[in-house]
């Protein structure tokens, strides 16, 4: 029985006191009164510690139920604020008084291709998980142009910190899609370098990552530094406390912070009148810095808003935060069912201002792009469903040891002390045990 | 007498503590339409109306903060957190509000909160949905812990855990959801907070609760066709803990092997081998053992078979206790 030798001195402690059957105990005076209830005081016994039994103050319901509010308390649609827009849904230009962009034709395809194999990555990544490759995905259909024109503003030197849909953005800064399905598989919990390429670990729980990419910021002012930092997260994340500190914050400290918020109108099954009765953006100001509401689902405008927002940091200017309006078209993810809280009808709407389809419109109209383009660009994206199809497929399991690695930097003795007894646990089974 | 599911047996437990009190009210994230994340609150809105089954912010500490002030007007809020690892923002509200304000009152105001947390693993999911955090609540005072193993119990434990006057944090264990079990509505509840014989035996006793009472079960029955006789108790309350049950089990079976999912140093466990040693002291024929998880984050799910205590490593420990 090899685990007997890791407890000797429970053995001799054991036999030294067998046979001892009575253990005498020493009367001590009490050195405290104890207290007897006091005239009119219950005489409680344990069993009944008192108190009422009634639930607390009567009230009823009725007076104090609110009833729920008619649409008008909210903006209406009538102060609905103006997006900024740059390529109407139909891919016609259109110009902003606030916001311009001039791209290139190749700058414009370059935008294309981004968000076509992103979204074909996307695909695939949903499809391993339906063949049971992925325990689970978190789809970015329809988001595509938020996370492309948001990534594509960025500097080299700029910092992101992604929640865990931001799959374009990562494209955008060169990280290896298959690094971002280890977390998705299971075989790890991010596991790729934040510091190659400026992009944080996806962050699963809500909003904490907006006080990181705070602190980062307030380090690279300290610095002395004119990089940028940009902070994703979701409408439904908004409510968050972290997140309202996170303003705070980078508000005090003037960090160069840009808040990125993907408001695809649900978290999970919740829209977002449930979170907030303002528009995202406005919250803002009562923080005492720019926000903005940009059509989300238009690359070009994406881009431009996102530029000027880091300018706006990286010039000393503090943080700004940037409301990118557009629509989650998947279920939340893999694991649920959105049919349950939906409309068919809703997802139609938005299918008509699909992201890909009004640039590819733009491009055609404007002469940038041919068929040849668009076949080339297809043929590309299968390329890399292809690469990643295999990848996954061949990306091995962790060792079972690995549980017990980088628990800490510095090491730890009960880390050690543990590896080493499930070591010897699992070398008995090797030996036949 | 109804065969079916832990999901189902909470939904029906929800459902008859609001028909029974309308004080009652459920709240939390994705708990209304969508029926909560795993569907225990499914149908509830539907038939109580928005009004009392709540589709918060996404926010855990406004959820918390929120029951502890409607609680405060004579409300019984019952809050979904929606996993293990999304508790923690409403730590703060648990630890330093809602479990020490009757005590601040003196006694004046009563916080009948209840916070269901889906808990454990098992289910192949990823970070921050596995946790076992149950040592964390049950080492603060005055919050109750419990946590039910099958479906009966589910049922009851929770609507006794709603009609009780202390808060509780009502462990959910989520991997077990789909099991079934009869649920008798019009039989007599146990207590809350006791511990229950799950099997008999006569030479060393397995406890455990919540998912880890499935695998004790099942190791007793491997361990019976060995020869050996193993008693289970499944604890089912973590604070307070019923000694008197366990002390009777071990005084007669002589040894003791505790299991949870959870990291065992300073886990339940520890608290249990130490008052069990004191109280069984010359009864014990070998140290209580643990079985648990390591000082280790929750692995990815690829590991997390290993990782988790299974029939092989709770037979292990069986074995390492009857060789003393
Ligand atoms: C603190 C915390 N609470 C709950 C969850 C469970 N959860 C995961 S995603 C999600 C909704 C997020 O919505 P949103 O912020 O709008 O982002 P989206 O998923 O729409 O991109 C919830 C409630 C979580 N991950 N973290
Ligand atoms: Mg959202």
């Amino acid at each position: 029985m090899p685990f007997a030798r890791l407890y000797p001195q429970w053995v001799t402690f054991l036999l030294r006191v067998a046979g001892r059957d009575t253990c005498h105990r020493p009367e001590r005076p009490r050195t405290h009164p104890v207290r007897q209830p006091g005239p009119g005081e219950p005489n409680r016994s344990p069993e009944d510690p008192g108190g009422r039994n009634d639930g607390g103050v009567d009230v009823t319901v009725d007076s104090s139920a609110v009833a729920p509010s008619a649409p008008g308390g909210v903006p209406t649609s009538g102060d609905e604020p103006q997006l900024v827009q740059l390529l109407t849904p139909e891919g016609e230009r259109v110009e902003h008084p606030e916001y311009s962009i001039d791209l290139t034709p190749e700058e414009l395809r370059g935008l294309y291709r981004d968000m076509v194999l992103t979204r074909r990555f996307d695909a695939e990544a949903t499809s391993l998980q339906r063949q049971g490759e992925l325990g689970l995905w978190a789809s970015l259909l329809g988001q595509e142009a938020a996370q492309i024109g948001s990534g594509r503003a960025l500097r080299n030197d700029d910092y992101v910190f992604p929640t865990y849909r931001e799959h374009g953005v990562a494209w955008c800064r060169g990280v290896d899609p298959l690094n971002l399905l280890g977390m998705f598989r299971g075989v790890n919990h991010g596991g790729w370098d934040p510091n190659s390429n400026n992009f944080h670990l996806y962050t699963i729980v809500i909003g904490s990552q907006t006080l990181h990419a705070t602190g980062y910021a307030m380090g690279v002012a300290k610095d002395g530094a004119d990089s940028a930092v940009i902070a994703y997260f979701g409408d439904g994340a908004s409510s968050q406390g972290d997140v309202a500190e996170a303003f705070t914050f980078s508000a005090v400290y003037n960090a160069p912070v840009v808040f990125f918020c993907q408001n695809n109108q649900w978290a999970i099954s919740e829209p977002t009148e449930k979170q907030s009765r303002v528009p995202i953006y406005q919250r803002a100001a009562g923080f005492g810095f720019p926000g903005v509401r940009v059509d989300g689902n238009d690359v070009l405008a994406v881009l431009a808003v996102t530029r000027a927002a880091l300018e706006h940091a990286r010039s000393g200017n503090g943080p700004m935060l940037v409301e990118a309006f557009t629509y989650r078209m998947a279920p939340h993810t893999t694991s649920d069912d959105s049919t349950r809280y939906r409309a068919d009808s809703e997802l139609a709407d938005w299918e008509k201002k699909d992201p890909i389809a009004r640039l590819a419109a733009h491009l055609t109209r404007a002469g940038h792009a041919d068929d040849d383009f668009f076949a080339a660009v297809e043929a590309e994206s299968d390329q890399l469903a292809k690469r990643v199809r295999e990848g996954v497929r061949q990306m091995p399991d962790p060792d079972t040891m690995a549980i017990f690695e980088n628990v800490y930097a510095d090491g730890h003795a009960l880390v050690d002390e543990e590896r080493a007894q499930f070591a010897e646990y699992l070398a008995s089974f090797v030996e036949g045990h | 007498m109804a065969q079916m599911t832990i999901v189902k047996a909470l939904n029906e437990a929800l459902r008859d503590s609001m028909d029974s009190d309308p004080k009652v009210l459920v709240m939390g994230e994705d708990v209304g339409k969508l029926g909560g994340v795993f569907r225990v609150t499914d149908g509830l809105q539907k038939d109580f109306g928005e009004d009392r089954v709540i589709d918060t912010p996404l926010a855990e500490s406004g959820i918390v903060g929120t029951a502890v002030g409607l609680a405060l007007r004579g409300y019984r809020p019952v809050v979904e957190i929606q996993f293990d690892g999304f508790v923690f923002p409403a730590y703060d509200q648990i630890v330093t509000q809602l479990a020490k304000m009757h005590a601040r009152s003196l006694g004046k105001v009563k916080l009948p909160v209840v916070v269901r947390i889906p808990f454990a693993g098992g289910i192949g999911a990823v970070e921050h949905h596995s946790e076992s955090p149950e040592a964390l609540f049950a080492h603060v005072a005055g919050l109750k812990c419990v946590s039910p193993s099958n479906p009966a119990d589910a049922y009851w434990m929770l609507r006794q855990a709603i009609a009780g006057d202390d808060p509780v944090i009502f462990f959910e264990p989520k991997r077990r959801y789909w099991d079934k079990g009869e649920v008798h509505k019009d039989g007599v509840p146990q207590d809350l907070h006791r511990a229950r014989v799950a099997r008999e035996g006569t030479d060393l006793t397995l406890a455990a609760y919540g998912p880890m009472v499935k695998v004790c079960l099942e190791a007793a029955e491997a361990a019976a066709g060995e020869g050996r006789s193993l008693e289970v108790v499944d604890l089912r309350t973590l604070s307070p803990v019923d000694f008197d049950t366990l002390q009777k089990s071990v005084e007669k079976t002589r040894r003791l092997v505790v299991v949870h999912e959870a990291p065992v140093f300073l886990g339940t466990g520890a608290e249990i081998a130490a008052r069990i040693t004191e109280r069984c002291f010359y009864h014990l024929e070998a140290p209580v053992l643990r079985v648990g998880g390591f000082h280790a984050p929750y692995p990815p799910s690829r590991l997390e078979e290993e990782y988790l205590p299974g029939l092989d490593r709770v037979l292990d420990s069986v074995d390492r206790a009857l060789a003393f």
